[in-house]
């Protein structure tokens, strides 16, 4: 085999033509190499050093300099002897998922080969089962395509003014929505870090939901602040409800309690603010975030029912994380006075005594509606009609 | 409770020189390495060559990883004091190295007689290959350093004997900047800068180089631990490059397989140090605290 560097000195990428014809050399072949410029003979013979291969500069031979003849190691093929390609099957060509991915493949790109020896990564969600959904790679695609610019989605500038009280009562459910979209965004964060990277779509997709979540306590805030400087009040019984959600150390227990059953339940609430807002920004983020909430929970949902389909008996431990939770939550208020007052409010629009009324029969069908969708989700994950209905009950008052 | 002691009589000792903080990861896994084949193994480091060659003559350690001038400090200092020193095991890319003095290419320099009376840039001054083997090699060419040009020395942690490379980074900036007329590096050094975009055909030429020489050695005084050693050399003998949990440790030493030492290729060095008396205090020294 024949090299000709011509005047392309080999460390200005003269290197990478030998380093092709090492690579298709059998080891022991002898590879002849020429070049024009000055310096062939020293970083040549350097790089032979290091590589392990032999080295003959022949004075007078080939061009009016001489030539080197290098003689190739066996370092690349040892190297790659025991590598394998990372997917499902170790072999074929096909983009599979692997059931158990070893922690050892680290953060190698699905497909790619994998130098054998790569350093276990203390990965804990290694398990396909728990964490994989045939659908992830199209919600991820949805996701990329309907991000929104809250610079430009929402109009800021749009002229009104609230009563003091209304105003104040937005101010509270904003204060209210932050908090529990700060827990959404923490969850998934918590989990990316524990996820075998070889499910790249599921990665995917809780990265742009960690995204989505700090969107939405961007607009949430601008919202508050667009005319107070002061925001709403937080409660015990709210952030304990939440912290056991922030706490939940199973992937799938969390992406449950948190997708299906909370983010279910803040669809409903996130449309009824739409629905009864009294300004136009309102109206607008909790309509773009209700957009992103509604792929969280599909999400929640496509991955879970995989999950139950391939073990049915996951179903029980679903059932008992609502219940855990509903016990350890037994003794606290569940959703603030404040939050409830204001949502009240919010959809009587004054305080007039008949607007009142009207309100309050209005958060009592939201109650109802997200007891009906919570119900639905969970018949949808396979729990019978009644189970369903006892499970809802047992939601925390919080919503999320 | 009793805890285990962290150190065993039956250690077999080395010493190393720490010239950069991922020593202590090498020797680390070599450690853990040998003690898994069945081999009591412990290394200590030092922060230059003369304390650790002083450490050997003294027994302190069993086996040391030495430079070559730290090699030739060891082979003396045991001649003296009627003992022999036996480089045991070494490296494969530490074979045949050639140090090359580099002049800008519009420098106006065009044979080694035309170095007389410029200034030469070399690295730390105990650097066999940026120093003491290239102002030897001029030397052999009638150009003597300080009589017949002036030296400019980056003395990047003496006591390193250039184990680091800085010094010879630095002596080739120094080219650049047309500070010095040419500069001492290594023949790998020159690639390594070439690549990195330091240095460039167009900005440098090779003025000369030298001839081939050896590098680091594993060294043992006779009649120390020599069952040890011999399953020490062993065990690095058989450190296979295709072995996937050896094979981090070999690229972190540089070395893709062990080959039995040879001493055939110090000549060079040994004439360097010679024609400077670079080692004699130092041999001095430490034959009287031995004697």
């Amino acid at each position: 085999m024949q090299v000709d560097l011509g005047s392309l000195s080999f460390a200005e990428g003269g290197y990478l033509l030998v380093k092709r014809a090492v690579r298709r050399a059998a080891s022991g072949d002898a590879i002849v190499v020429t070049a024009d410029a000055a310096d062939l003979d020293v970083d040549l013979r350097a790089w032979c050093r290091v590589e392990g291969h032999r080295f003959d500069w022949q004075p007078g031979a080939g061009t009016a300099r001489g030539q080197a003849r290098i003689v190739t190691g066996a370092i690349e093929s040892e190297r790659w002897a025991g590598a394998r390609r990372a997917t499902g099957d170790g072999e074929a060509d096909e983009d599979t998922i692997a059931e158990h991915p070893p922690r050892s493949w680290g953060l190698a790109a699905r497909g790619a080969t994998i130098e054998a020896g790569t350093p276990d990564f203390d990965f804990h969600l290694t398990d396909k089962i728990e964490v994989w959904s045939d659908d992830a790679a199209r919600i991820y695609q949805q996701a990329v395509a309907a991000q929104w610019d809250p610079e430009t989605a929402i109009p800021w500038n749009a002229a009104f003014e609230l009563a003091d009280d209304l105003e104040d009562a937005v101010v509270q459910v904003m204060t209210y929505l932050i908090e529990n979209e700060t827990a959404a965004l923490i969850v998934p964060s918590r989990f990316i870090a524990q996820l075998h990277p070889h499910f790249r779509e599921v990665m995917q997709v809780l990265a742009i939901q960690a995204a989505d979540e700090a969107r939405h306590i961007e607009v949430f805030t601008r919202r508050a602040r667009l005319k107070r400087s002061q925001l709403g009040r937080s409660t015990i019984g709210g952030q304990v409800s939440l912290k056991t959600l922030v706490e939940e150390p199973e992937f799938a227990i969390a992406s449950f309690l948190l997708s299906v059953l909370g983010e279910g339940t803040f669809l409903s609430l996130l449309w009824f603010i739409e629905r009864y807002a009294p300004d136009p920004v309102t109206a607008t983020v909790v309509r773009l975030a209700a957009q992103d909430e509604a792929r969280h929970v599909a999400f929640g949902l496509a991955h879970l029912g995989q999950h139950l389909e391939r073990e049915p008996g996951f179903r029980p431990r679903l059932a008992d994380a609502v219940r855990r939770r509903h016990d350890a939550l037994r003794h606290t208020a569940g959703l603030n006075d404040e939050v409830f007052d204001a949502l009240l409010l919010m959809a009587a629009g004054s305080w007039d005594h008949d607007a009142l009324r009207l309100g309050s029969q209005r958060v009592l069908q939201l109650m109802q509606d997200m007891d009906e969708g919570r119900r639905k989700r969970l018949v949808r994950l396979g729990f019978p009609e009644a189970d369903a209905a006892a499970l809802s009950a047992l939601h925390t008052r919080n919503f999320m | 409770m009793t805890s285990p002691l962290p150190i065993n009589s039956d250690d077999l000792v080395l010493g190393a020189v720490a010239y950069d903080q991922k020593v202590v990861a090498i020797w680390d896994g070599f450690q853990q390495y040998f003690r898994a084949r069945g081999l009591p193994f412990d290394y200590v480091l030092f922060s230059n060559y003369e304390r650790q060659v002083e450490a050997h003559l003294r027994g302190h350690v069993h086996v040391a990883w030495n430079s070559p001038l730290a090699w030739l400090q060891t082979e003396r200092l045991a001649q003296r004091l009627g003992r022999r020193a036996q480089a045991v095991c070494m490296r494969d890319s530490d074979c045949d190295l050639h140090s090359v003095i580099l002049v800008r290419s519009n420098g106006g320099i065009e044979t080694i007689a035309d170095v007389r009376g410029k200034v030469v840039a070399v690295g730390a001054r105990d650097s066999p290959q940026a120093t003491l083997i290239p102002l030897n090699h001029l030397a052999d060419h009638g150009l003597l350093a300080d009589r017949d040009f002036q030296v400019q020395a980056f003395d990047t942690l003496v006591g390193k004997h250039g184990d680091h490379i800085g010094g010879e980074r630095d002596a080739v900036r120094a080219l650049l900047r047309g500070d010095a007329d040419a500069a001492c590096i290594l023949d790998a050094n020159h690639l390594a800068f070439a690549r990195e975009g330091t240095i460039s055909s167009a900005s440098t030429r090779i003025l000369t180089q030298t001839g081939a020489y050896d590098h680091c050695n594993f060294t043992v005084l006779d009649g120390v631990e020599s069952q040890k050693i011999a399953v020490f050399c062993d065990l690095l003998f058989n450190m296979s490059y295709a072995d996937a949990e050896v094979r981090p440790l070999l690229d972190l030493e540089g070395v893709k397989a062990w080959v039995p030492g040879r001493v055939t290729g110090y000549a060079q060095l040994a004439a360097a140090v010679d024609r400077f008396q670079t080692i004699d205090a130092f041999v001095s020294s430490v034959e009287m605290q031995c004697k």
